[in-house]
This record gives structure tokens, C-alpha cells and sequence, in this order.
């Protein structure tokens, strides 16, 4: 070994020992001291859209939430899901008018032509630093009226050297509800809002008229006007709806309603704006606590604290247990409470669970491949954390979502749709069959309990206990809900004229057709699963598996017979779950979200008058009365609503599941230093293995170069 | 040679052309315009008339190939086949469904895909013709045998396999490397290593197999058995003599994948997260934007036809007897 290389290899030692004493080898984050202060997270699929009149995902929400403030927003902590003011005053004042556009009492039921949303805005509230607001020494927008050639240079957004920011005004609220009513933008809520908004056809024709020839220019939305939209003065703005529609509310919580400067959508529709991929798609211009500072969807989103924040205190309320927990710890302080957040690009579990075990991640969900690692049944049946993790001292949090799987009947299908005793007796005997509770228990590890109606808990209507059970599936028994036996469900079954599966007027069996986008090796055990509980009634189950394309078309014409589908909520209320089966919500008549067709006049007055009362015992007597109807039709089974599971580091604060508010990156806190100590004592590299592994490999070479010289030295005999 | 060239570049045209009609229809059977509008404007409150307005937006309002409205030349300009796949030619790649610009994004995810396989390709060369030098050396040995064996082995093992092993063992065992992730910059070496790494030992059982096939046949010729009657020594045979010769086989084939290497890597690209061609490609497929798939079929086939005109030409280069016409 010559001198060269002995340095060489003394060099290598050098570099291994003293790593030792660094950060860990495997980090993926850049280190250093301001990475004390950061949320470290992760999206799957690069988003589609930034842009708030069309994003409606929540893998983009994750993002424009933090960016984007509508006027409201829900409570943190508080149970059930409270909507408090954001950029708003207070909640929205309501005012109702009658045809004649005179104020009519809130407390008459008649005569209500439109409803009026009166919403003043916090004064002093300025966007993020963005070049579209930037001005020159003479206080003209240097930005906003660029030539192609100007742009040479430029290839990000931070590649303009100039920012600026303006205050928030209530037209940019007005500028941004126009902008869902555009033909041109593809609101996915246009189709909904058309129904309320008054004007919306009006001036959605105007514009598709005034900009029909260039639908690529800038819009300049201000310019027309739109019915039912007012701006009262820099802070006040009004909607006008046609009728009640107290859910419009909810709407002003999410980021459809944010507002939007003119100036943003000028300056990104300006010529080499798009080929640039620079668009208002991408590089979102928001009040929020966070500006996205890097925007690289193939790797890696990164959001930093807006210096214009106006500035919000973390909730000093909550529920009575959150004190407790932790949760108040930060009552009061100024929000955000961390100063970055980076979301990189996992689109795979495995990677992203075993980097969330070594500390590179601050929470993670619980996927199917990780749940034996992470989760364990105690002796109770109770969920508890694996030995494993509870030596990391990793925290547990579930909770139900807002959301429901469940399998629906096509009403339209003359053997399992209809309004006839027959059918509605088939249909309760199938949702005794299939036992949803092994269903849990098989194919969600145990994360999600049994609906009784469609409406989940954390729900106004939502019944608990006894009171809430489904009779004709199950009953209560020494406080427990306990499915029908199935020999109940024969009984319905030959009543039906379905004696032991076999139709009585025909003498053969019943063959029935489940319809289901999922195929592949992951979807066999489920299929075979459902095929039992239907032969439990002597019920031939057909699987009809095709992909989503094909399911939905069958959807949309009313050719599947049973099939399985889920809702998550919009909004925390019963009308976004009830309106799933409101007939003139019809799939197949009306293109609606009624996938199953179902339609009964009681049940549609009842929806009607129970989505214009506010939450009370009035309401909450119609709910009752309507979901009593849905049991004993049964257009669903109603299956399950799952429950999330999330685990996080023990340096991951103010964690409350919270499954309508999207912009809670701005509560969270981190414990840095404990980050970076527990990431140090996790991750110390184990060299030894390849040392050896080199030596192996090198003393394997020996008998070859031995073999060689041998050779070479050797003489012909 | 110029001739032989121009006819090669004409060649490609109809297999081109071929390719983009393929990659159309196999795309349009499966989906059709509106799935992708639904697709593209998600599952909640989707109506009818916002499909409409999406398909006409994008030019998916067409018939596919034949405009029966239409009279003239226009019944054929008014089709999705002529208003997306035509204006390939002129590598104008346009704007992916969801309104990026393709032509950006390419060039912009060329270079992450090029880390990987440009190291992956260098540094596997290197060490399969060592490896295959060596076994062939021992030629007809337990060396020879077993080497054989091991590569067998190796060639047999999915992909897949080495990748979620070898993020196992590296990333989580022994913590050397970062278990996935991307970085630009002299902070992104370490982002490489495994990917790098994986590709090599994935590949190195056929490579080394291959190359041990060529090196013993070029070790039989009667110019070898001179050299060595000659009493040069076996180390300047294998090398001097053997490997330059054996060379030409192997640079023509690994000219023909050089263009090939823009193209990056499907699973490597998504289990590693590195941004690339190949996780843009799969992304596409996933989102059922037909801008994105048939950009990156065309360049795929282009890429491919370069690499076989440059393989021949390769040939001229390195072997003088070789003669284009």
C-alpha cells in the first residue's frame, strides 16, 4: 500500500469519525439552527391547483389554507366544529328580504325571497409581499404591465426583485366571488352556488359574452356587474341569496370565498406569464399566517411566516379535557407559532414511515403496511401503541371522521330499488347480512364504527346510544349495540318471497350485482368477504369490477344495481350528509349527488324544511323523524364511518384533530432542540457493518490475485 | 454517410406517426374526454355543463379523428388528433391538462433523472467490465462457476426488491444514507448514493453476464492466442488487446440507451421521490393527462430512434470497416 492511499484511507476515517459528531448522515432536511423552529411534513401528489376558486382537494387545502383567509373559520378546539370570524368583524349579519326587497322578521317562515350575508372585514389587514403590488418611486405598479421581452430574466416568482403589499378590502371578496361564477375558470362549486347566489347566471353569461374571444386575457372581473353582490364601503360587503340557505355560512369558511386582488390576477395573465409556469395556479397571493417561499410540486413546498400577518392570538377556550392535554398551554400567544413549515414529496408509505420513525417527520397517519407496527388491541379490546412506539414516546390520536362508506341500493333497479314492501324488505334483510362490524374489524383493522344513518358523529343529529340505533338492524342490548341474528334476516327474506335466496315466483335463485371500481390482488379478499355475507341469505353476489371511469358512467346512468361509496363533509351540518338522498339531488334525473336515485316526498318536505331552521330541538325533531324514515326504507346499507388515526412525536404540540378546519398549521408548535436530540440519538450511523462488508469483499478478491500470479508465473506442462 | 442519415430520419417519420396514433387511441379507449374533465374537476358537485366548458376549454370537445361537421380541411384540423398529437412534430409538447407549460417541465425535470442515470450508467459500466474481465480471466474455474451463479441470482431479483431492501438496510439499518428525498447542490450527493447504488447492483448479474460473453469470444480469436504465443503477459492481453475489442459491442450498446437516459427511471423516480421524467410520466398516468402521457410516448420514441442512429453511427467510429450508405 503506497503513501497515497494510506492518506486516503486515513482521510475516509477522518470523515467517518467525525460525522459521528454531526448530524446525522441520513437526515433529509438541510440542518442548522433555524431548522429548530420548523414543521417538517409531507404531501403524496403534487396539487393540481393553488388557485382558490378551483382547488377542492385536501392535499391542496393543506397548502392554501395557511395561505388564503375567507372570512371565517372554525374553532380549534371547541366541540362541536364553532364557526368564529377570520379577516371578519363577527359573523356574518343576516337580513331577510321579501320579493319586493323589503326587510322581512328572521322568525317568519313565509315570504322570504332572498337572504342577505352582511360582512364587515378587519381594517388593517395587508397581503403577503408579492410583485403584483409592487410600485415605483412615482407610486406606479411596476409589475403590472410587462411585455414579453421583460421577462428574459425571469423564471420563478422570486425572480422579481420588487414586492409590495395593500390593505384588504371587501371588493376583494366581491372580485373573488365573481371570479367562481367565471365560465372561464371552472369553479367546482359554480354548479352549487348558481342555485342561491343571486345573478350568478347573469353575470356568468355576461362575462362568458364579454370575453368569449379572449379567454386567455386578463378578465377584469370589477367591470361587470353582478346582481346580488354589494360592496357597501372599503370593509362591508353583502350577498344576496335567493331564499334561506343558512349553510352559506359554512361556506364562507372555506377557500372558495378568500379574497382575491385584481391586481394578482392582472399581473399573472400578463404575455410569458404561462410559459413560464408562473400563474396564479402556482404562486398563490393570500393574507395568511404563511406565503408559500418555495414552490417545487415535484419535491417540495415550503411555506414561511408572512411579515404582513395581521396577527391572531392561539384560542384561550376550548373543551374541558383540552387543558389537560396541553392544549391551552399556548392560550393567548401570537400566532404562528412555527416559522416554517416544509412539505416534501413522499409518494410512497414505506419511505415516509420509516423517515416519520426516525424523527424526519413530525406526524404521520397509520397506513395498513405500518398499523401492526404502530398499533396494538389491548386485552379489552381498547387500541393502544406497540412497545415500540411508546419507547419513542410517539403520541396517538384518533378520532371519527366526518365522513361515511357505506353501499348503496340503485333505487331505480326494479329487483333491489323501489318504493314496494318486497324491495324495502330485501333491502333491511341484506343490511342485517352484511356484518359491517367484521368488515371493521377485517379490512380497516378496527379504525371506524357502524353507521346507524348517514350522519357521522361531531354532526348536529347525531344520535349516541340507544336512542341512536338503527332498529331494524340492530338492537341494544345490556348497553351494546348487537346486530339482528341472521335468522331475522331470512324471516325478512321470506317475506320478502326470497325463501333461502330463491325467488318464489321464478324458483330460482337470487342473483344480485355488485358494481365496484376496485380490482386487482388488494380487492380479492374483499369481494370474497362480501360473496359470504350475501350467501348467508342464499343471495348469488356478481362482481362487476371495472375502473372508475366505467363506475361512474354507470352511476351517472342508473345501470349498477348495489355498489359502495363514501361522503366526507364540506360543512358540519346535516343538510351535506341528508342531501345525499334528497331526490331532487338524483343521479341519474337530475346529475346530482343522490347515487342511489332515492326519492320519497316525505323524506324531500322534511329535507327542505329541516336545511332552513337553525340547530335546535325543532331540527333536531325533523332529523329524527327523517332518519327514521331512511331506516326503514334502507337505500343504504349504511355501513361505517371511518376513524382516523394519527401519531406524532412527543415534540409536535397543540395536536387536536380537527376535521373541518384546513389552516391549523398556525397553532402548531415545535420542540426543536428535542427534535434535534432525539433525531441525533436515533439515527447515530452504524458504519461497522460495511467496513466489514469491504474487508469481505476485498479478502474474497485474494484468492483471484493469487490465482492471477500463479497463473501468471506458472509454466505450460 | 449524410444520405444514409437523412433516409434514417425519414424512416422515423412514419414510425413516429405510428407511435402518436397508438398512444391515442390505447389512451382514448380507456378514457374518454369527459373522464378526464371529471377526473380533472373532481368528484363533488360536478355537472354536465362544466365538463362541457373543460372539454371545449382544452380542445377535447372534438371528435377524435374525423370531423363529420365539419367540410374541407376541416374535418380534419377540427379533431383531437390533429389539434393535440400534430404539433409534436415540431416538439411544441403545449400545456398539460392542468395548465403547465410540458416543454418547462421537461427541461426542468430532465436533470434530476440525469443525476441518477448518468453515475448509475458510468460507475456500472466500470464495474460490470471489471467484474466480467475478471470472471472471464478465470474462465471454466469454481471462480468462473460461481460468478456465473451470482449473476443469475442477482438478474433474478425484482427491482422492486432492491429498492425497499436497500432503503432498509442503508437508510434504516445502518442510517448511512437519507432513506428517500432530492436535493440539489453538493447537499444533494448524499440523496444519490442509494439510488445510484441500487441501480448498479440491479443491474450488474446481466451486464457483467453480457460482458463475460463478449470478452471470452474476443479471448478465443486467433489474435489473442498470437499475442499470447508471443509471451505478452496476461494483464496486457486482457487489457490492451481483449478489452479494446471487446469495447466496440459494448460502446454501440450502451450508445443506443444514452438518449434513453433523459428519460429516467418509473420506480426508481417514485420510491426515491426524486423528481424526474420518469415520476412525471407515471404522475400523468395516474391524473389521466393525455397532454403529459403522449408528450412523454413521442420523446420516448424519438429518444429511442436517436439512440439507434447514433448506435450505427457509433459503429463507423469505432470500427474503421464499417461504411454508412
Amino acid at each position: 500500500m503506497n503513501d497515497r492511499t494510506l492518506l486516503f484511507l486515513q482521510f475516509i476515517l477522518v470523515c467517518m469519525l467525525t460525522a459521528c459528531d454531526s448530524e446525522p448522515w441520513n437526515n433529509p432536511h438541510a440542518g442548522g439552527e433555524e431548522s429548530l423552529n420548523i414543521v417538517y411534513s409531507s404531501f403524496s401528489e403534487r396539487p393540481k391547483h393553488l388557485d382558490p376558486v378551483r382547488s377542492y382537494s385536501s392535499n391542496e387545502y393543506q397548502f392554501l389554507a395557511q395561505i388564503y383567509e375567507p372570512p371565517l373559520q372554525y374553532h380549534y378546539l371547541k366541540r362541536p366544529y364553532t364557526l368564529v370570524p377570520l379577516t371578519a368583524e363577527h359573523l356574518p349579519r343576516v337580513r331577510y328580504l321579501d320579493a319586493a326587497g323589503e326587510p322581512v322578521p328572521s322568525w317568519r317562515t313565509d315570504g322570504i325571497a332572498y337572504s342577505e350575508y352582511i360582512v364587515t372585514i378587519k381594517p388593517g389587514i395587508h397581503y403577503q409581499p408579492h410583485p403584483a403590488f409592487a410600485k415605483d418611486e412615482q407610486g406606479r405598479a411596476r409589475y403590472l404591465e410587462l411585455q414579453r421581452e421583460d421577462l428574459k430574466d425571469v423564471h420563478v416568482l422570486s425572480d422579481f426583485v420588487h414586492t409590495g403589499t395593500r390593505e384588504l378590502v371587501a371588493e376583494d371578496y366581491v372580485y373573488q366571488i365573481k371570479r367562481i361564477a367565471s365560465p372561464f375558470l371552472h369553479s367546482p362549486i359554480a354548479g352549487v352556488m348558481r342555485e342561491y347566489i343571486v345573478g350568478f347566471d347573469a353575470f356568468r353569461n355576461q362575462a362568458g359574452e364579454r370575453y368569449r374571444d379572449q379567454p386567455d386575457a386578463w378578465h377584469d372581473l370589477r367591470e361587470l356587474v353582478f346582481a346580488g353582490l354589494y360592496v357597501d364601503d372599503r370593509y362591508t360587503y353583502r350577498i344576496r341569496i335567493e331564499g334561506k340557505y343558512p349553510q352559506l355560512v359554512f361556506w364562507l369558511a372555506m377557500p372558495f370565498f378568500s379574497p382575491m386582488p385584481w391586481e394578482a390576477e392582472k399581473f399573472y395573465s400578463q404575455p410569458g406569464m404561462d410559459e413560464r409556469n408562473i400563474s396564479l395556479n402556482w404562486y398563490p397571493v393570500g393574507t395568511g399566517p404563511f406565503m408559500l417561499a418555495e414552490n417545487n410540486p415535484n419535491l417540495r413546498m415550503v411555506m414561511e411566516k408572512n411579515p404582513n400577518f395581521h396577527g391572531e392570538r392561539y384560542p384561550s377556550e376550548g373543551e374541558p379535557q383540552d387543558r389537560g392535554n396541553g392544549l391551552l398551554a399556548d392560550a393567548g400567544k401570537e400566532l404562528p407559532l412555527v416559522h416554517k413549515a416544509v412539505y416534501s414529496l413522499e409518494k410512497e408509505n414505506i419511505p415516509y414511515w420509516n423517515k416519520f420513525l426516525q424523527g424526519y417527520y413530525d406526524a404521520s397517519g397509520v397506513s395498513s403496511d405500518s398499523f401492526d407496527q404502530a398499533i396494538q388491541f389491548g386485552s379489552q379490546g381498547d387500541i393502544q401503541l406497540t412497545d415500540r412506539m411508546r419507547e419513542k414516546d410517539i403520541q396517538l390520536e384518533t378520532s371519527v371522521t366526518t365522513s361515511i362508506l357505506y353501499m348503496g341500493f340503485n333505487m331505480l333497479d326494479p329487483v333491489v330499488g323501489g318504493d314496494s314492501e318486497r324491495a324495502r324488505l330485501l333491502r333491511r334483510a341484506i343490511s342485517i347480512a352484511v356484518d359491517y362490524e367484521e368488515y371493521i374489524s377485517i379490512f380497516a383493522n378496527g379504525r371506524g364504527i357502524p353507521a346507524q344513518s348517514p350522519l357521522p358523529p361531531g354532526i348536529f343529529g347525531h344520535v349516541e346510544g340507544e336512542a341512536g340505533v338503527n332498529p331494524h338492524v340492530y338492537d341494544w342490548v345490556n348497553g351494546e349495540l348487537k346486530r339482528k341474528d341472521i335468522r331475522y334476516a331470512r324471516q325478512l327474506m321470506a317475506e320478502a318471497g326470497y325463501e333461502d335466496g330463491f325467488d318464489r315466483a321464478s324458483g330460482k335463485q337470487l342473483v344480485l350485482y355488485f358494481d365496484t371500481p376496485g380490482a386487482g390482488p388488494g380487492a380479492k379478499a374483499h369481494f370474497s368477504w362480501l360473496r359470504k355475507q350475501y350467501q348467508k341469505l342464499g343471495i348469488q353476489l356478481v362482481i362487476r369490477a371495472t375502473d372508475y371511469n366505467r363506475f361512474q358512467e354507470k352511476m351517472r346512468k342508473g345501470t349498477g344495481q348495489i355498489f359502495q361509496w363514501g361522503w366526507n363533509a364540506d360543512y358540519p351540518d346535516p343538510e351535506n350528509f341528508f342531501f345525499l338522498l334528497y331526490g331532487p339531488n338524483s343521479k341519474v334525473q337530475h346529475s346530482g349527488e343522490n347515487a342511489t336515485n332515492y326519492q320519497n316526498p316525505e323524506f324531500d318536505r322534511l329535507f327542505e324544511q329541516m336545511k332552513n331552521i337553525g340547530n335546535g330541538p325543532h331540527r333536531m325533531q325533523v332529523i329524527q323523524e327523517m332518519t327514521r324514515i331512511l331506516q326503514r326504507d334502507a337505500p343504504w346499507l349504511w355501513g361505517f364511518h371511518p376513524k382516523a388515526f394519527s401519531l406524532f412525536h412527543s415534540w409536535y404540540r397543540n395536536v387536536k384533530p380537527n376535521l373541518m378546519a384546513n389552516n391549523v398549521l398556525k397553532y402548531k408548535r415545535v420542540d426543536g432542540q428535542l427534535r434535534e436530540t432525539r433525531r441525533a440519538e436515533w439515527n447515530r450511523p452504524r458504519y461497522w457493518p460495511l467496513i466489514i462488508l469491504s474487508g469481505v469483499l476485498l479478502i474474497s478478491f485474494v484468492p483471484a490475485v493469487i490465482g492471477f500470479y500463479r497463473r501468471e508465473r506458472g509454466t505450460l506442462r | 454517410m449524410i444520405a444514409y442519415i437523412i433516409r434514417r430520419v425519414l424512416y422515423a417519420i412514419p414510425i413516429l406517426v405510428g407511435v402518436n396514433v397508438i398512444t391515442f387511441l390505447l389512451f382514448f379507449v380507456v378514457n374518454t374526454p369527459d373522464d378526464m374533465a371529471r377526473m380533472f374537476l373532481g368528484q363533488k358537485h360536478v355537472t354536465q355543463e362544466q365538463v362541457e366548458d373543460w372539454k371545449t376549454e382544452r380542445g377535447y370537445h372534438y371528435p377524435l379523428f374525423y370531423n363529420m361537421q365539419e367540410e374541407g380541411a376541416d374535418t380534419i384540423r377540427k379533431t383531437i388528433f390533429y389539434n393535440k398529437s400534430l404539433r409534436l412534430f415540431i416538439f411544441d409538447f403545449g400545456r398539460s391538462d392542468s395548465g403547465r407549460d410540458i416543454g418547462f417541465d421537461i427541461t426542468q425535470r430532465m436533470w434530476p433523472s440525469l443525476a441518477i442515470a448518468v453515475p448509475q450508467l458510468l460507475i456500472g459500466l466500470l464495474v460490470a467490465i471489471t467484474f466480467a474481465l475478471l470472471i472471464a480471466f478465470f474462465r471454466a474455474t469454481y471462480i468462473d462457476y460461481w460468478a456465473v451463479v451470482i449473476c443469475v441470482a442477482l438478474m433474478s431479483i425484482s427491482s422492486l426488491f432492491y429498492i425497499i431492501g436497500g432503503q432498509y438496510v442503508m437508510g434504516k439499518i445502518l442510517r448511512v444514507v437519507p432513506i428517500s428525498g432530492f436535493e440539489t447542490g453538493l447537499f444533494g450527493i448524499k440523496f444519490l448514493i442509494l439510488p445510484v447504488l441500487i441501480g448498479i447492483v440491479g443491474g450488474i448479474g446481466s451486464s457483467t453476464r453480457w460482458y463475460r460473453t463478449i470478452f471470452l469470444e474476443e479471448m478465443n480469436r486467433d489474435y489473442v492466442r498470437t499475442a499470447r504465443a508471443k509471451g505478452i503477459a496476461e494483464q496486457v492481453v486482457l487489457f490492451r488487446h481483449v478489452l479494446r475489442n471487446a469495447l466496440i459491442p459494448i460502446l454501440t450498446g450502451v450508445v443506443v440507451i444514452l438518449p434513453l437516459l433523459f428519460m429516467g427511471s418509473l420506480i426508481t423516480e417514485s420510491f426515491f421521490g426524486i423528481p424526474g421524467l420518469g415520476s412525471y410520466t407515471i404522475d400523468a398516468i395516474n391524473r389521466q393527462d393525455f397532454a403529459i402521457v403522449r408528450s412523454m410516448v413521442f420523446l420516448g420514441a424519438f429518444l429511442y430512434i436517436v439512440g439507434l442512429l447514433l448506435t450505427d453511427i457509433s459503429y463507423t467510429v469505432v470500427d474503421p470497416r464499417v461504411r454508412l450508405r
